[in-house]
C-alpha cells in the first residue's frame, strides 16, 4: 500500500512495523517513507513490490507479506487505524495540526522552545526559521552540515538563545525532559552536555543519590571543535554561572580542541561556584584544584559532585561492592569460562558510554577496536550501535534492538568471544522494556555457549532511575534473571568486565591482592 | 545571554517538529506542546529546500 504525500515519522512507523508484525498471519511487515535509502531496505529483505520501487520520499510505504490475502487485508487496515488514531491524539478536539513553525507559533503565541527531530538535511533551515522568530533550539537532528552548526550558532549568540546540537539527545530545562531524558528530580545541579548518553549516566546516578537538576544543556558532539570553538559551551556556562539555583555546575563530554579547553577552563576557574569537567579521553587523571575537579570517568564525576556538595574529599574507587563480594562473582565467572574465550565484546546504544568503556579496558586488555569487521573478530571491541553507519534507514538501537540482538548472537557463536559488555538506556523516548527486548538474545547466547562447553559472561548496567517510565529496578532484575551481572555504572561494568577478560592479575591491580 | 536566562525563569512551551513520539510525551507530562505535521518541503529534494530557504530569508530581509 503506498499513501501519497503522507510523511510519517521514522518512530511512528517503526512503532506501526513492529505492531503489524505481531498478527496472526502477518510473516513480514515493513512500513517506511519512500527514500532511496529505505527502498534499498525494502530490496534486502525482499519486500521491494514495484509500487513500492516507484514510491516517491514523501509517500509512506506499507509492504505486508502474510500468509493469505485476508491476512493482509486486514493488517493494511490495522495500519490505517493506527495512524488516523495518532493523529487524533495529537490534534485533541477538533484542532487541525499546522503545517508550518510560523503557523504552530500562532496556535502557541508565547511558545519559547522549538524542538526539531526532522530528517538532517532539512533541520538546519527549520532551526534557522526558529532562531529568527526569537525561540530558543533543541535540534536533536543528528546529519546536519558543519557549517550549518557554525552558522546557526552564530545566529543564536547573536541573539542571546540557546541553540542545543545538533544530534543533541538529551536536555532538561525548567524540570522538562526533552528527547531522551530520565525521569530525575529538579535540583541545584546544572549541566553543559556535549554528549547525551554520558549526561545521562553522570545524571541518574546523581539521582540516585538524591540530587536533582538545575538545568542540563546539550550543547551537540561537536560544539567543543575547533571548528565551533565551543560557542554554545560557553553561553550556557555563563548562564548557568548567573543562575541562582544552580550551585554546581558539570560538564560533560569528549576532549576539547586545545583552544576551546582553555577557554572553558578559564571560565570554569572563573566560576564563583564548585565545577566538574568530564571530559573523557586518554590518560586523563581524576583530580581536584580549588573549586574545579576533573574526573576520568562518568561515574567520577557524580562522585566528584556529590562530593563537593557535602564538602568532603573525593576519592575514585573501581567499584562500590565490596572488593570480597567482586571476587568471589569473578571466581564464579571464571570458572564457567573455558580459557580461550577471554575476548571482550561490547555492543553499546550510547555512544559516550562505548568511548566510556573503550577508555577503560584499554590500559589492562591493550587495543580495543571500535567497529566490527573481519579484522576485528578475535579483538577486544565496543561498538556503538547508534554510530551513523548503524543507523542509516533504522531507528536509533535505543529504539529498535533488532540489531543488538543480531550482534548478541552473532558474538555466541565467535569461538573467543567470553563477554558480552552491554549498556540499557532507560528514560521518556527510549523503547518501553529494553531490557526485555535483549534478555532473551542474551539467555539464547548463553545456552548456546554453554551447549558447547564455553560459557559465555555477559557484564551490563542500566543507566536510568526508579521514576523512569520503565523503572529502573524492574529493567535491572531482567537483565539479572537472564544471567546478567548488573553494575551499578558504566564504568563498574567495563572494569569488570577488564576483570573478567584479564584474569587475576587484573582483578589484583583493580582491588589489591589481599583477602578472600 | 539575557534570553538564556530568562528561558530559565519562564514556563516552557514548546513547538515540536519531527518526532511525534516527543510531543506525546511533553503532552502526557502536562507541558504546553504544539506539533507540527511537517514534511519534507520541495518534494523532499534538499537542494531545492535550501534554495526556497535562501529565497525566503531574501524575502525577509
Amino acid at each position: 500500500m503506498i499513501k501519497r504525500s503522507a510523511y510519517q515519522d521514522s518512530v511512528t512507523l517503526l512503532g506501526l512495523a513492529r505492531e503489524l508484525r505481531t498478527r496472526n498471519g502477518v510473516l513480514e511487515a515493513a512500513a517506511l517513507m519512500g527514500s532511496p535509502a529505505n527502498k534499498d531496505l525494502l530490496a534486502q529483505s525482499g519486500l521491494l513490490t514495484t509500487e513500492a520501487a516507484a514510491a516517491g520520499v514523501n509517500d509512506l510505504v506499507i509492504v505486508i507479506r502474510a500468509d493469505s490475502a485476508e491476512a493482509a487485508g486486514a493488517a493494511l487496515s490495522q495500519a490505517e487505524a493506527f495512524l488516523g488514531a495518532r493523529q487524533r491524539r495529537l490534534e485533541g478536539a477538533g484542532r487541525r495540526l499546522p503545517r508550518t513553525l510560523e503557523s504552530a507559533r500562532r496556535h502557541l503565541p508565547d511558545a519559547n522552545l522549538v524542538v526539531i527531530s526532522v530528517p538532517g538535511a532539512f533541520a538546519a533551515s527549520e532551526a534557522r526559521k526558529a532562531l529568527s522568530l526569537g525561540l530558543h533550539v533543541m535540534l536533536f537532528s543528528d546529519n546536519v552540515a558543519l557549517e550549518d552548526e557554525v552558522a546557526l550558532k552564530e545566529l543564536a549568540r547573536r541573539r542571546g538563545l540557546l541553540l542545543m546540537g545538533p544530534d543533541c539527545g538529551t536536555a532538561i530545562l525548567n524540570g522538562v525532559p526533552l528527547g531522551f531524558a530520565n525521569a530525575v528530580p529538579r535540583g541545584r545541579v546544572g549541566f553543559v552536555a556535549a554528549s547525551g548518553t554520558g549526561l545521562q549516566q553522570v545524571m541518574t546516578l546523581l539521582a540516585a543519590r538524591g540530587e536533582g537538576v538545575s538545568q542540563a544543556i546539550g550543547v551537540g558532539g561537536r560544539d567543543m571543535t575547533e571548528q565551533v570553538g565551543g560557542v554554545m559551551t560557553l553561553q550556557a556556562l555563563d548562564a548557568l554561572g548567573a543562575d541562582p539555583t544552580t550551585e554546581l555546575i558539570i560538564v560533560v563530554g569528549k576532549p576539547p580542541a586545545p583552544l576551546v579547553r582553555g577557554q572553558v577552563e578559564a571560565r570554569l576557574r572563573a566560576m564563583q561556584k564548585p565545577c566538574v569537567m568530564a571530559l573523557l579521553g586518554r590518560g586523563v587523571r581524576g583530580r581536584q584544584e580549588g573549586s574545579l575537579a576533573t574526573a576520568a570517568t562518568l561515574e567520577d564525576a557524580s562522585e566528584a559532585a556529590m562530593a563537593m556538595l557535602q564538602g568532603v574529599a573525593w576519592t575514585s574507587r573501581p567499584f562500590s561492592a565490596p572488593p570480597t563480594e567482586i571476587r568471589t562473582h569473578l571466581q564464579a565467572v571464571w570458572k564457567t569460562l573455558a580459557p580461550e574465550r577471554r575476548v571482550v565484546r561490547g555492543l553499546y546504544a550510547g555512544g559516550t558510554l562505548a568511548h566510556e568503556a573503550a577508555l577503560i579496558l584499554e590500559p589492562f586488555l591493550g587495543p580495543v577496536a571500535t567497529t566490527l569487521t573481519p579484522e576485528s573478530a578475535g579483538r577486544h571491541s565496543v561498538v556503538d550501535l547508534g554510530s551513523d553507519e548503524f543507523t542509516l534507514g533504522r531507528a536509533h538501537p535505543m529504539l529498535d534492538s533488532s540489531l543488538r540482538v543480531q550482534a548478541i548472537h552473532q558474538a555466541a557463536r565467535e569461538h573467543d568471544v567470553g563477554v558480552l559488555l552491554l549498556d540499557v538506556v532507560l528514560g521518556h523516548g527510549a523503547a518501553a522494556d529494553p531490557a526485555g527486548d535483549v534478555a532473551p538474545a542474551i539467555e539464547a547466547a548463553r545456552a548456546e555457549a554453554r551447549d558447547r562447553g564455553r560459557g559465555l559472561a555477559v557484564v551490563a548496567s542500566v543507566i536510568g532511575t526508579a521514576r523512569d517510565p520503565q523503572g529502573r529496578e524492574a529493567q535491572v532484575a531482567r537483565l539479572g534473571a537472564a544471567g546478567a551481572w548488573v553494575l551499578p555504572s558504566n564504568a563498574q561494568a567495563a572494569r569488570a568486565a577488564a576483570c573478567i577478560a584479564g584474569g587475576e592479575p587484573v582483578m589484583q591491580s583493580l582491588l589489591g591482592s589481599g583477602g578472600a | 545571554m539575557a534570553g538564556i536566562g530568562d528561558l530559565f525563569r519562564q514556563e516552557i512551551r514548546v513547538i515540536n517538529l519531527g518526532l511525534e513520539a516527543f510531543a506525546l510525551t511533553l503532552e502526557q507530562l502536562g507541558v504546553p506542546v504544539i506539533h507540527v505535521a511537517w514534511s519534507p518541503p520541495a518534494g523532499g529534494d534538499p537542494r531545492k529546500a535550501a534554495l526556497l530557504a535562501a529565497l525566503a530569508d531574501e524575502e525577509e530581509e
